[in-house]
C-alpha cells in the first residue's frame, strides 16, 4: 500500500446526464511516471480536477501520501504536495516569467502584511530565497533568459515550460501535467521529454495526461487507460499496447 | 535586485530626483497660497484622494476585484473621527488615537464586505459593493433615531481640528518668523502621511502578499491550484484597501470640521475608481497621477471656464457649471480612448524592453 504515492478509490463524477467518471481506481507509485490516456472526452481532465480538488467527486476518495484528500480545497491539495499544469495554460499573463515562478513559492513561504511593511530580516531573507529559487527553476526548465519577459509574450513552448517551473516552485511530491506536449513540434516534445526525465530523477513523481501516444509509451513506467469515464486498463506500456480492449477503444490499428 | 547597492529600493542617482520632488513638495503650499487659500485646500484634497485611490488600487488594481462602494470606508473613518472628536457626544479624543482606530474599523468593514462576496467576480461583485456603499450612506442618513448617533442628514459639525498640545492645525500661526495658514499646516501633515502611505503600498506590492494579489487578478483558478488561499488573500486586500480609506476619512473630518452623508455618495466612489483606472490600474505612480489630475482638473475648469469664455466670446455663452462637467467627461473619454491602460501604466511593459540577464 505504502509504495503508492497517490491512490484513487472508486471515484465517480457525474455532470447532469454525463457520467464523466465511473468507479475509477488506480495507484501511482512513488518515483514513477504514470501516464493517463484515453480518447477525447474519456474523463482524463475531469479526473485531474478531482485529484487537485477543483471538483468534488460524487463518491470515492483520493488517498495521497497516506492521507485522504476528501474535502480539501485546491490550495490545500497544493499544500499537501500535488502541483499541476493546465491543458489550456493558465499563466499570470501580465506578470513576468520570474514573478510567475516566485508566486509558485507562495505556499512554501510565510511573510505576511507585517513582514511586507517592515521588511524585517526574516522577510528579506525569505524574499531573497524566493527569488534565488525562482531563477534556479527558470534555469532548470531552460528559460532563464526570459526571466523578465511577460508570461503572455513568451512563445508557446516557453509558456509550457514556465507553467512547469511554477508548479515545481511549490515543492510538489506529485507533478500532474495535463497534456504538456499539446501543440509542440517534435524538437520541443523531445526537450520536454528530457525535462520530465530530469524531474523524475530528482525524486518527483509525475502524472502525465497526454494525447501523444508515442511520448506516453516511451516515457511512462505505467499507463492507465480511460474510456467513457471507466478505467479499461492499467499496466506497463507494452502490456497496455497489446491489451485488446485498449486497442479496440482507443489505439485502433495505429500501434498494434 | 531590489535591495542591493541602494536604499529602500531606490538606486543612487534617483536620490537626486527624490530630493527635487521633496523640495517641490515643500514649497508647493506657498506657491499655491499665492493663488489663494482655496488652492491649498484643493491641494490637500488631492492628497486625500491619493490615499483613497491607493487604497482602492489594492482592491481593484492589485487583486482585480471591482469595488464600487469604496467610499463607504472613507465614510466609516470620517464618521468615527467626527463622533469621537466633536461636541456631538462631547467626546474629544486626540487624533493620533482616532486615526488608527478609524483604519482598524474600516478594516473590519472591509472584511464584512469581503466575506459575503468572496465567490463573486466582475459585474456581480461590482453590484454587491455598490449596494454596500449605499447601505452605509443610508445608514448614516437615518441613524438619528431612536438614538441620535449620526445626526442624520444634518451631519456632525464643530469637529475638532488636528492639534498637538496647544498647536492647532486649523489656525494661522507664525513659526520661526514664517506665517503658516491652517490649510498649509494640514498640507505638511498630509504629505508626511502620504509618503508613508506610498512606501507602504510599494512594499506591499513587492511582497509575497502583493504577488498573491496579482496572481488572483490574473487567474484565480491557477492561483488556487498553486496553493494560494484565495479566500484569505482576497479578504486581506479588502481589509488593507479599506483601512487606507478609513485613515483618509478621519483626516477629511478633521480638515473640514464637518461631515454629512452627502459627501459619501456613489459619485465619489466612481470618482475614486476613475482615478485608479485613468491613472493606470495596479501602478502606484500612475494611480497617484490619476488622483492628482482628477482632483485638479474640475477645479481648474471651475476657475478657468468662465474667464476663458469671456475672453473668447466677450460673454458667458454656456453655463460654466455644465461646461465644466462636459469638458471633464470629454477628457475622461479621450484618455480612455487613446490610453486604455491608463495615463501611466505598469512598469512591466517597460521592463520588457530592458531585459537583464542574470548569470
Amino acid at each position: 500500500m505504502s509504495d503508492f504515492l497517490l491512490e484513487t478509490r472508486s471515484i465517480s463524477k457525474r455532470f447532469g446526464g454525463v457520467q464523466a467518471l465511473a468507479d475509477v481506481s488506480f495507484g501511482i507509485r512513488r518515483g514513477e511516471i504514470f501516464g493517463l490516456i484515453g480518447p477525447n472526452g474519456a474523463g482524463k481532465t475531469s479526473l485531474f480536477n478531482v485529484l487537485t480538488g477543483l471538483y468534488v467527486p460524487d463518491s470515492g476518495e483520493v488517498i495521497f501520501d497516506g492521507q485522504s484528500l476528501k474535502g480539501l480545497k485546491p490550495n490545500e491539495v497544493a499544500e499537501r504536495g500535488i502541483a499541476r499544469t493546465f491543458q489550456n495554460l493558465r499563466l499570470f499573463g501580465n506578470l513576468s516569467a520570474l514573478e510567475n515562478v516566485m508566486i509558485g513559492r507562495h505556499v512554501r513561504t510565510h511573510a505576511g502584511v507585517f513582514g511586507a511593511i517592515f521588511r524585517n530580516r526574516a522577510t528579506l531573507e525569505e524574499e531573497e530565497a524566493i527569488e534565488r529559487r525562482a531563477h534556479e527553476l527558470l534555469k532548470y526548465v531552460g528559460i532563464e533568459r526570459r526571466a523578465n519577459t511577460l508570461a503572455k509574450n513568451l512563445s508557446y513552448g516557453d509558456q509550457r515550460r514556465l507553467e512547469i517551473a511554477r508548479a515545481l516552485a511549490t515543492d510538489p511530491k506529485l507533478l500532474a501535467l495535463d497534456e504538456p506536449a499539446a501543440g509542440m513540434n517534435a524538437t520541443e516534445t523531445a526537450a520536454l521529454r528530457g525535462l520530465m526525465e530530469a524531474i523524475r530523477s530528482d525524486g518527483i513523481t509525475i502524472l502525465l495526461i497526454e494525447h501523444d501516444v508515442k511520448l506516453v509509451m516511451g516515457l511512462c513506467d505505467r499507463v492507465a487507460v480511460l474510456d467513457y469515464g471507466q478505467k479499461i486498463a492499467e499496466d506497463t506500456p507494452d502490456k497496455v499496447q497489446r491489451d485488446p480492449k485498449v486497442i479496440e477503444a482507443y489505439l485502433g490499428g495505429a500501434i498494434a | 535586485m531590489k535591495t542591493k547597492g541602494n536604499f529602500m529600493g531606490i538606486p543612487g542617482p534617483a536620490w537626486l530626483g527624490v530630493a527635487l520632488v521633496a523640495a517641490a513638495l515643500l514649497v508647493l503650499p506657498y506657491v499655491a497660497g499665492m493663488a489663494g487659500t482655496a488652492w491649498v485646500r484643493i491641494l490637500n484634497f488631492a492628497i486625500l484622494y491619493v490615499f483613497l485611490a491607493l487604497g482602492l488600487n489594492i482592491v481593484v488594481g492589485f487583486a482585480g476585484l471591482l469595488d464600487l462602494g469604496y467610499i463607504a470606508f472613507y465614510a466609516v473613518g470620517a464618521y468615527l473621527y467626527a463622533l469621537l472628536a466633536s461636541p456631538h457626544f462631547d467626546i474629544h479624543w486626540p487624533f493620533w488615537a482616532i486615526l488608527p482606530l478609524g483604519a482598524a474599523l474600516a478594516c473590519v468593514f472591509g472584511v464584512l464586505l469581503g466575506a459575503p462576496t468572496l465567490k463573486l467576480r466582475g459585474d456581480y461583485l461590482a453590484i454587491v459593493t455598490l449596494g454596500f456603499g449605499e447601505i452605509i450612506r443610508i445608514f448614516l442618513n437615518n441613524l438619528n433615531a431612536p438614538i441620535n448617533v449620526t445626526n442624520g442628514a444634518q451631519g456632525i459639525t464643530l469637529i475638532d481640528p488636528l492639534s498637538v498640545g496647544e498647536f492647532k492645525f486649523s489656525t494661522t500661526s507664525t513659526l520661526f518668523g514664517l506665517t503658516i495658514t491652517g490649510p498649509q499646516k494640514y498640507y505638511y501633515f498630509l504629505v508626511v502621511v502620504a509618503v508613508l502611505v506610498v512606501i507602504l503600498n510599494l512594499r506591499l506590492q513587492n511582497s509575497r502578499i502583493g504577488r498573491a494579489w496579482e496572481a488572483i487578478r490574473e487567474d484565480e483558478t491557477a492561483a488556487r491550484a498553486i496553493g494560494i488561499n484565495t479566500r484569505n488573500v482576497k479578504l486581506l486586500a479588502f481589509a488593507m484597501g479599506a483601512s487606507f480609506g478609513g485613515i483618509a476619512g478621519g483626516m477629511f473630518s478633521a480638515m473640514q470640521g464637518f461631515v454629512s452623508p452627502e459627501s459619501f455618495s456613489l459619485l465619489e466612489s466612481i470618482m475614486v475608481l476613475s482615478m485608479v483606472v485613468l491613472g493606470g490600474m495596479g501602478h502606484i505612480p500612475g494611480v497617484i497621477l490619476g488622483a492628482v489630475l482628477l482632483t485638479f482638473l474640475p477645479e481648474v475648469l471651475r476657475y478657468g471656464v468662465e474667464p476663458a469664455q469671456r475672453f473668447l466670446f466677450g460673454r458667458s455663452v454656456i453655463d460654466p457649471e455644465s461646461l465644466r462637467m462636459l469638458i471633464f467627461g470629454l477628457a475622461l473619454v479621450l484618455v480612455m480612448r487613446f490610453r486604455p491602460a491608463g495615463l501611466w501604466p505598469s512598469r512591466l511593459r517597460k521592463r520588457e524592453l530592458t531585459t537583464e540577464v542574470t548569470p
